[in-house]
């Protein structure tokens, strides 16, 4: 008689939850913290490991040997970096996946990274382009994630901090090489920063997720420094103030999926593959 | 320092980096401490550049040498804070790397000429001439720059400060 039909269990559980929550408030905040942070730390593992896969994709290709084994290194040092984010969002998730997971077993609108780093890489003036934007940013970003209240993320910003001081320098000289280089490399410099121009700015739009965790108003440093580096390039800025997002919250362009197709074939059809 | 942690160190420093087979890593100062806690020997180590392939294989050797030497039971873990500087390189790990024809870090922590722009003068390891001349940022490995020496004509690794 006393016996719960199982819509009045749904029921019961319902009222329970509303119960649960209202009791908890605290607990809810301290939850969604909680999944605030693992999302950072997808953002940024993302944005190394897209960005680290199309700079391993010139590998044999590149214009002069130094520059080939640059752009690997760089690749690697990236690939490196989006072990750490996604081994921090692994132990936030606490569902006992590893770093391989993140990287392998995700598709295309769980990616939180910039839109710009999974554009193609072009000509070398395109790569270099993307990575001068992305380098001014990151080395900015790093630098005050590097006093982050957050221990993990503070250790994980000052061990990448010196790396990255290397990838902006390298970038920043290529940007000058070409641009203050014969007729024909600062043409496709200048034009290659105008290309990609109008997806430099999503990095500066906060997505709600990391709002009190990522530094916030670093746009107009970025751009002086940039324009410094663009000067001395003999460059001009591109006009275009309009600024393509998504990518944060997982609408990407329609090159993202060709990368998870090439990156993730092998752990896909061989599930734990070892060698 | 009790038994047990002095026979790790002392089995850590013959545990060669994979890369530079000359030096340990203890020399390289990757090894940050060595502790026994209620009987289980702590081992950390803290990786050098954070994609260095080497680091997984360090992380094999050194548990492989505390199996051998019969140090069970132990941890090894990896710790990133404070993050690895050439600093903490050993003068005589320096000199090794030297003698084994890679000209060590200069003194500070990210060198100035990735700031500043500036070109710094490498000596060569072999002749021992400072007019050398960088070919580029990055070598055959993360942690080593690429550059020429202009009188014996050698190219040569220097080990880029981090
Ligand atoms: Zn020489």
């Amino acid at each position: 008689m006393n016996e719960l039909k199982p819509s009045d269990s749904c029921w019961f559980n319902y009222i329970h939850r509303i119960v649960f929550l209202g009791e908890n408030r605290n607990q809810i905040d301290l939850m969604s913290e909680h999944s605030n942070l693992m999302n950072v730390a997808l953002h940024l593992g993302d944005n190394a490991l897209i960005l680290g896969h199309r700079l391993g994709e010139w590998c044999g290709h590149g214009p002069v040997l130094e520059q080939d084994i640059a752009m690997t290194n760089i690749a690697l040092d990236l690939i490196g970096k989006a072990k750490m984010y996604f081994d921090l969002a692994a132990e936030l998730e606490g569902k006992g996946h590893d770093h391989d997971f993140f990287a392998y077993k995700r598709d295309v609108l769980d990616f939180k990274n910039l839109l710009i780093v999974e554009l193609p890489n072009g000509e070398f003036s395109d790569t270099i382009a993307r990575q001068f934007l992305f380098d001014q940013w990151h080395f900015l970003m790093l630098s005050e994630l590097a006093n982050s209240s957050n221990d993990r993320l503070k250790e994980i910003a000052q061990k990448s901090l010196k790396e990255v001081t290397y990838h902006k320098r390298w970038s920043s000289e290529w940007v000058i090489r070409l641009g203050d280089g014969t007729d024909e490399s600062k043409a496709k410099m200048q034009e290659a920063l105008n290309e990609i121009w109008y997806f430099s700015g999503e990095a500066f739009m906060p997505a709600e997720y990391e709002k009190g965790i990522l530094p916030e108003g670093l746009k107009e440093t970025w751009m002086t420094n940039v324009k410094a580096i663009v000067s001395e390039a003999t460059l001009t800025i591109p006009e275009e103030d309009w600024m393509q997002d998504g990518g944060k919250t997982g609408i990407h362009t329609e090159h993202l999926g060709y990368i998870l197709a090439e990156m993730q074939f092998l752990p896909r059809a061989y599930p734990d593959a070892t060698w | 320092m009790t038994q047990r942690e002095g026979q790790a160190w002392n089995i850590l420093a013959t545990v060669e980096d994979p890369e530079i087979p000359v030096i340990s890593v203890v020399e390289l100062g990757i090894i940050r401490s060595v502790a026994e806690l209620n009987g289980v020997l702590k081992v950390e180590i803290t990786p050098t550049y954070s994609g260095c392939p080497a680091t997984q294989v360090i992380e094999d050797s050194v548990i492989e040498a505390l199996n051998q030497a019969i140090l069970s039971p132990f941890e090894v873990s990896t710790v990133l804070s404070p993050p690895w500087s050439t600093t903490m390189i050993s003068e005589s790990g320096r000199q090794k790397l030297l003698e084994y024809g890679i000209a060590p870090p200069e003194s500070d922590s990210v060198d100035k000429q990735a700031l500043t722009g500036e070109e710094r003068q490498i000596p060569c390891p072999l002749c021992k001439s400072k007019n050398t001349k960088m070919v580029s940022q990055f070598g055959s490995t993360p942690c080593k720059s690429h550059f020429k020496c202009l009188d014996c004509l050698e190219p040569f690794d220097y080990f880029k400060c981090l």
